[in-house]
């Protein structure tokens, strides 16, 4: 089944000069052995065409069952520069959970994307 | 064993410090810092600094500390603050305003010497976003400091300590190394360093620094189901000589902590997780284990720590022309037609002026303005309303301008329906960000904490001469 990022996964980016970053974060083991799997610094560095101009870096968190993703160039020279209207990239954590993503396993994957207090 | 309890009072330049006040009221903490500096604020503080020479400060200091620094004084609370940006010697001034105005007797710490805008030669820059070549020297490079120095002006009896570019969550540690007689690098050899300890408390920091973000605020996981976020607590971090550390909130504040809001936090802005440079520790972030012990208090173990690097970062701002802009909304039918429209007659009338277009914003509010290509195309024939926002860049103030001002004739002479018109934005200055690093030493030669009573600030500028020219407090 076919599902998008946004359904499994929460993101929040940030920005440094004109580096972007991106925290991917799972709600349990199985949805963040899914991430490492399917979700490559390629297909992300992919997914951003016309916005990210350099190279992208991906770190592992198992034990925060987290990715970091590194965009390199994405941010049109830093937030004192940039022409957009999100000029510290604030949305595009977010634009990273439109990545289709195929649900290997039973169930619906949507339910509850954070770990909450458990 | 020794514990404190410390206060993120603020997370930005504009940030609301009502929260502020309740931990100072009702939070039972010992230090509130509060981080007025994210890497664009330099570039916002140069533009006033290159108004007026007095200026270069984050202004919301003044009544920040209008609003707490009485009550602050009245519970024992101390304030640290990087609000001093480009000119921590007028933020100081401006507090001792504030403590005349007040009739508060308060000790003030300054922390100078993190503008590096006259050593460019010594520092090492990244290449230049986009490649850019024979750029300008910056208007503005300043080092991002360690605690030390804070440490120093608390040590030295400051109710109040206000700094240039000290790291966002040196600030914190820094008042942790005071509070719990850390030694932090610069007071012994690398070798008595306890990196682990450091590291905790550069995680403190980092988890505080951005005030509402670790309880809620702008999260992303079940953000529909925090509450209060409209009396939100600013966030407590609860740390012991021995680097445990726990982060909470004022009781009953809105908002609340969990792992997913604490993860999200403690990963915010870090790129390496194995290796979160710091001006005092370079943190390893892999082995972190969050746990919550209920809504209002999480447990962080397991932070790492070894030596930074010998050199401090440096962000430099270079000037790099304008941004005109301009917005116009557009009603059904045909929202997004008429929109489209209006962005091709603004780019013949600007061509038609002589000006620039060889990088230009167009977005749809509505549409696409904030995701740009990775939005979704959206039923765009159904649409009750756009509006078209958009910026050139350009290299003369006039030529900016004068884009601003092709927006409103469009009301009578463009497509119909314009309207939602809401005034001719100010031009605004463009800086290209750089950044560098400078060897340690030659930073720390310049660095000087100094604690002075409120009346010696606020004596004017006989004042200055006399405390830049004691060198007893020197580093």
């Amino acid at each position: 089944m076919l599902c998008r990022l946004a359904d499994i996964a929460t993101a929040r980016s940030g920005d440094k000069g004109d580096i972007l970053d991106i925290s991917l974060m799972a709600r349990d083991q199985r949805t963040y052995d899914l991430l490492i799997q399917e979700v490559s610094a390629d297909r992300v560095r992919a997914h951003f065409a016309g916005i990210v101009g350099g190279q992208v870096d991906r770190y592992e968190l198992p034990r925060l069952l987290a990715l970091k993703f590194v965009l390199h160039g994405a941010l049109d020279g830093g937030a004192a520069h940039a022409l957009r209207a999100d000029n510290l990239g604030k949305t595009l954590g977010a634009a990273l959970l439109r990545l289709p993503i195929a649900w290997p396993y039973d169930g619906d994957p949507s339910a509850g994307k954070g770990r909450g207090s458990r | 064993m020794k514990s404190l309890r410390i206060g993120g009072g603020l997370g930005f330049y504009g940030d609301s410090y009502a929260p502020a006040l309740d931990l100072v009221l009702s939070g039972n903490v010992q230090y509130v810092a509060f981080d007025h500096l994210a890497e664009l604020t330099l570039a916002i503080l140069q533009k006033d600094r290159a108004r007026d020479p007095a200026l270069g400060f984050a202004k919301d200091l003044i009544p920040l500390m209008r609003a707490i620094l009485p009550q602050a004084k009245e519970h024992g609370v101390r304030l640290i603050s990087n609000a001093g940006g480009l000119n921590p010697l007028a933020a100081a001034r401006a507090v001792a305003a504030v403590c005349h105005e007040r009739s508060l007797d308060v000790s003030i710490g300054v922390v100078i010497g993190d503008d590096v805008a006259d050593e460019l030669g010594e520092v090492c820059f990244d290449p230049a976003p986009g490649g850019r070549e024979s750029l300008a020297a910056p208007a503005f490079a300043s080092a991002y400091l360690g605690g030390l120095p804070v440490k120093r002006a608390l040590a030295m009896g400051a109710d109040v300590v206000v700094t240039g570019r000290v790291a966002d969550s040196a600030l914190f540690l820094g008042a942790l190394a005071h509070g719990l007689d850390w030694i932090l690098p610069g007071e012994r050899p690398e070798e008595d360093m306890d990196w682990d300890l450091l590291a905790a408390g550069a995680v403190a920091g980092h988890l505080l620094e951005c005030s509402g973000q670790v309880v809620g605020g702008n999260h992303s996981a079940d953000w529909t189901k925090v509450p209060g976020l409209d009396r939100i607590g600013y966030p407590i971090a609860e740390v012991d000589a021995a680097g445990s550390l726990e982060i909470s909130k004022v009781a009953g504040s809105g908002g609340w902590l969990n792992f997913d809001t604490v993860r999200e936090q403690l990963l915010y802005e870090v790129h390496d997780p194995a290796r979160y440079h710091t001006p005092d520790v370079t943190v390893d972030l892999t082995a972190v284990e969050i746990r919550p012990r209920d809504s209002e208090r999480v447990r962080v173990e397991g932070v790492r720590g070894q030596a930074p690097p010998k050199t401090y970062k440096v962000v430099a701002g270079v000037k790099d022309g304008y941004l005109g802009q301009g917005l116009i909304g557009y009603s059904w039918p045909h929202a997004v037609e008429k929109a489209r429209a209006a962005e091709r007659i603004l780019r013949q009338q600007a061509a038609a002026r002589g000006l620039p277009l060889d990088d230009v914003a167009a977005e749809y509010l509505g549409l696409n303005s904030l995701h740009g290509p990775l939005a979704a195309p959206g039923d765009s024939d159904e649409m009750n309303e756009v509006y078209l926002r958009m910026a050139i860049r350009t290299r003369e103030r006039a030529q900016a301008e004068a884009f601003g001002r092709l927006f409103p004739p469009l009301a009578l002479s463009g497509p119909p329906t314009a309207s939602g018109f809401i005034g001719i934005d100010p031009v605004r200055e463009l800086f290209l960000g750089r950044i560098g690093s400078v060897p340690r030493a030659l930073v720390d030669a310049r660095v000087r904490a100094f604690v002075r009573p409120a009346a010696a600030f606020f004596a004017g500028t006989d004042g200055r001469r006399q405390m830049e020219g004691r060198d007893e407090d020197a580093l």
